[in-house]
């Protein structure tokens, strides 16, 4: 029987990878366990092991190959008792082994990164908006987020020798999530500093440090960790300079991947977002593109307040275009209209953004003209860029992945109402992740998270459609 | 800093030698170091005993923990540090901040929550800060200033700047996970810190008997490899001696060293503890036998360096700063309405 072997996924997350090594040619004999090839990805590479004993009967991809999809077949495997030349991909009786997989650099168990998602690949495009805070005629470059973030990070510690970014794996693994790649050779490691696993430690520590005078960056491996070191945040950073007449400062940035990643299960899940726009003395950013990303990562390092900047997990690997600005600095505090529209206007941050992307491209159809609102930072939240909007359109759903109890779009619902209540023609809807931990089963875990058909149909419903 | 994988691995793995202490007890001070530390200790006695009245008063409000009996400890260890070296601590702060030098008026004023208080009156009993004397609070989360002294010694280091960073913190605290973190990160980088654990034999209400399965606390560090020991923290000198050999080991850059300071507090917990759950006669043994401030009158007194009018025109000076600090405490105004709005974020510089 002839054995398909399919590429493999390094992550929950991950949709195709390049093909980078074959360990073996047509004619060898393996065995189940031997290493036969290596694939990776822009953060990690991975061994790909035989599953059953055989020949190599064909390699159906080349070693080099970029772009190779999960599940591709990518080799076959004729049985023991088998003529070579009988394999054959067509004809013969084939049996789909996706290889077991050995985790090489970059493997995390449960906090591994994402690369391009489904949703991504399938999306129909919508227009979107140039970012007024950019200058007309800027040249752009692809990134991905996870390059702008450390691209945002480099630059700032070239800038001023007080920043210094410390967490888990930061330094020598270049990062769990492979965002501080390249630091440690750059920086050495006075400035990029492993840390043991100590979260509420080290985020004490920092806030020390920031108190002393230095500008840490403290990364979370996700911050699902961070609620071991909550006290800290909260108490220590986001308290002391009210509590000491505004005499202490403490100029710190918080980061690291938040939110429901894919297949993680409820510990590893969670939006946080809300949680932190809660206390004053907080400033809370949840980017979704990779130039506001870096712009506001940039501007999070230089400000004198504790910043806590949530990224997205599955928006690492996403590609976005980033000025060619030698100093891109966004401004805190100010909400990005992606799209201009006249009928609804939809709010949203961060991954939310894609299931309204999605929405869009099908409302578009149906003739309903969205606006769309990136709120960008969540605390403090640029209130005045919803009002105006909701004035214009007179409609609001707000999208999240953020429970709904005590959530972003309840804040934003109770502060339209009351700033807002005559231009409303509709009440304001909230799509958000259901009032449940996150569960592991794809298909629950689907139906937990929001998705664009509920985000078109709250749409509808507010346009009574 | 130079490079922290570095000093990681240059890192001695055996337990390492223990500065030696003095046979003969005590390093002696002299007529100006006994007078100065007498001074020192009877302003925070004063100071707290007026705090205490004007509690009973209602002029001061929420939670307030007193440090009589606990003076030696910051005014020794004052004495071992340097200018520019810092110092943090919990809530029982007060003698911390007058120790460094903080003015007793605005120190009082920040009790009774008015505008002239080191935090406008916006912190309270357990958070004052200053700058200028590098006093870093003032903390109200048991045990939380110990990651955050840790971070200041961090930055020691960064800036190697030759400071060392005063983290003080209750045999109550000693027991939470955060100071094990800090231990084991303070080491592991050699950062210039030195623990300073005020033992006062209760956390709140529960003896350490209670509450610690190692009550020895200048062992806690043992594991990490960060030395330690036990301290007379009733005596002043013997408090110097130790803070000088800790002070100086954490200069050299050795890494971090624990002082477990053996002291007591003949208050409750705070002022609203009737301290039920230990006996008078424990507390009167200790104000009679082992009292800070009566251990330095004595000596004074029997070196004639000082009569008894001599110490009780001390007392009077010491009386009338404290009354002083009282009065400015009350006469000053509550803050203004609009501060209500200021001091949550920095703005942003231009």
């Amino acid at each position: 029987m002839t054995v398909k072997v399919l590429m493999p996924a390094l992550s929950p997350t991950m949709e195709e990878g390049t093909l980078t090594k074959w360990h073996v040619k047509v004619g060898d004999e393996v065995k189940s366990g031997d290493v036969i090839a290596e694939i990776e990805t822009d953060k990690a590479t991975m061994e790909v092991e035989a599953a059953e004993d055989g020949t190599v009967a064909k390699i159906l991809i080349d070693e080099g190959t970029e772009n190779v999809k999960v599940n591709e077949v990518i080799a076959l495997l004729a049985g023991e008792d088998e003529e070579i030349s009988a394999a054959d991909a067509e004809d013969a009786p084939t049996k789909d082994t996706a290889p077991k997989t050995r985790p090489g650099q970059g493997e995390v168990t449960s906090r591994e990164s994402g690369e391009k998602t489904k949703t991504e690949r399938e999306r129909p495009k919508v227009e979107v908006k140039s970012d007024p805070n950019i200058p007309e005629g800027t040249e752009f470059v692809t990134q991905t987020v996870r390059e702008a973030l450390r691209d945002a990070m480099a630059e700032e510690m070239r800038r001023d020798d007080k920043v210094f970014i410390m967490g888990e794996e930061v330094a020598q693994y270049e990062g769990a999530y492979k965002v501080t790649q390249g630091l440690l050779a750059e920086f050495g490691d006075k400035r990029v500093v492993d840390t043991p696993i100590t979260e509420h430690g080290f985020a004490g520590l920092g806030v020390g440090a920031a108190m002393a005078g230095l500008r840490p960056i403290v990364e979370f491996m996700t911050f699902n960790f961070a609620m071991q070191a909550i006290d800290q945040i909260i108490n220590s950073a986001a308290k002391t300079r009210y509590m000491s007449g505004g005499q202490m400062s403490c100029p710190i940035v918080f980061r690291g991947p938040n939110g429901p990643a894919a297949r993680v299960a409820a510990q590893h899940s969670q939006d946080y977002s809300s949680w932190y726009a809660h206390i004053p003395g907080l400033i809370v950013i949840a980017p979704y593109s990779a130039s506001d990303a870096k712009g506001l990562l940039k501007a999070a390092i230089r400000d004198p307040n504790p910043v806590i900047f949530l990224e997205n997990e599955v928006l690492y690997g996403k590609s976005f275009n980033v000025p060619k600005i030698e100093d891109h600095v966004l401004p805190i505090g100010k909400a990005r209209v992606m799209k201009e529209g006249s009928d609804v206007t939809i709010v949203s941050h961060s991954h939310g953004l894609t299931y309204c992307l999605d929405a869009i491209a099908q409302l578009e159809k149906e003739g309903i003209d969205v606006e769309l609102i990136d709120l960008r930072t969540i605390r403090p939240l640029d209130m005045e860029t919803i009002i105006t909007s909701v004035k214009k359109t007179n409609r609001l759903v707000t999208v999240e992945e953020t429970w709904p109890v005590c959530g972003i779009g309840a804040e934003i619902a109770a502060e339209v109402q009351a700033k807002a209540f005559d231009w409303l023609d509709a009440p304001i809807l909230r799509v958000t992740q259901k009032d449940v931990p996150l569960p592991y089963a794809a298909n629950l875990e689907k139906l937990a998270l929001p998705s664009a058909e509920e985000v078109v149909e709250a749409v509808k419903a507010v346009c009574y459609r | 800093m130079a490079s922290t994988s570095s000093k990681a691995a240059s890192r001695k793995t055996g337990p390492k030698k223990q500065a030696k202490k003095s046979v003969d007890g005590p390093t002696r001070f002299t007529k100006e170091e006994e007078i100065s530390a007498y001074r020192e200790m009877l302003l925070i006695r004063r100071f707290e005993e007026k705090a205490g009245q004007m509690y009973g008063m209602g002029l001061i409000g929420g939670f307030c923990h007193l440090y009589i009996g606990q003076e030696a400890v910051v005014v020794g260890m004052q004495m071992a540090i340097e200018e520019g070296d810092q110092v943090i601590t919990g809530y029982r702060d007060h003698g911390h901040m007058l120790v460094t030098g903080m003015d007793p008026k605005g120190v009082m004023a920040e009790l009774t929550g008015r505008e002239g208080g080191y935090s406008k009156g916006k912190g309270g009993s357990m958070h004052m800060f200053s700058r200028e004397k590098n006093f870093f609070g003032g903390h109200g989360i048991v045990g939380a200033q110990v990651p955050l002294g840790t971070g200041i010694a961090f930055a020691n280091r960064y800036e190697e700047n030759g400071r060392v960073c005063l983290t003080y913190f209750g045999d109550g605290a000693a027991n939470q996970g955060q100071v094990y973190e800090s231990f084991n990160m303070a080491e592991l980088w050699q950062l210039p810190v030195v623990y300073v654990i005020e033992n006062n034999q209760y956390a709140m209400g529960t003896s350490i008997a209670r509450s610690s399965a190692q009550t020895n606390l200048s062992k806690r560090g043992a594991s990490f490899n960060i030395p330690g020991e036990q301290v007379d923290g009733m005596d002043v000198r013997a408090v110097r001696d130790a803070g000088q050999r800790a002070v100086e080991y954490c200069r050299s850059g050795k890494g971090p060293y624990i002082l477990e300071m053996m002291t007591y507090r003949y208050r409750g917990h705070s002022m609203s503890d009737p301290a039920k759950y230990r006996a008078k006669e424990e507390v009167n043994k200790m104000r009679a036998e082992h009292d800070p401030i009566e251990q330095v009158r004595l000596r004074l007194l029997e070196k004639k360096w000082l009569s008894e009018d001599d110490l009780k025109q001390i007392d009077k000076e010491i009386k009338a700063v404290v009354n002083e600090a009282a009065e400015f405490a009350q006469s000053s105004p509550e803050p203004d309405p609009s501060e209500l709005w200021t001091d949550v974020l920095a703005d942003v510089e231009a």
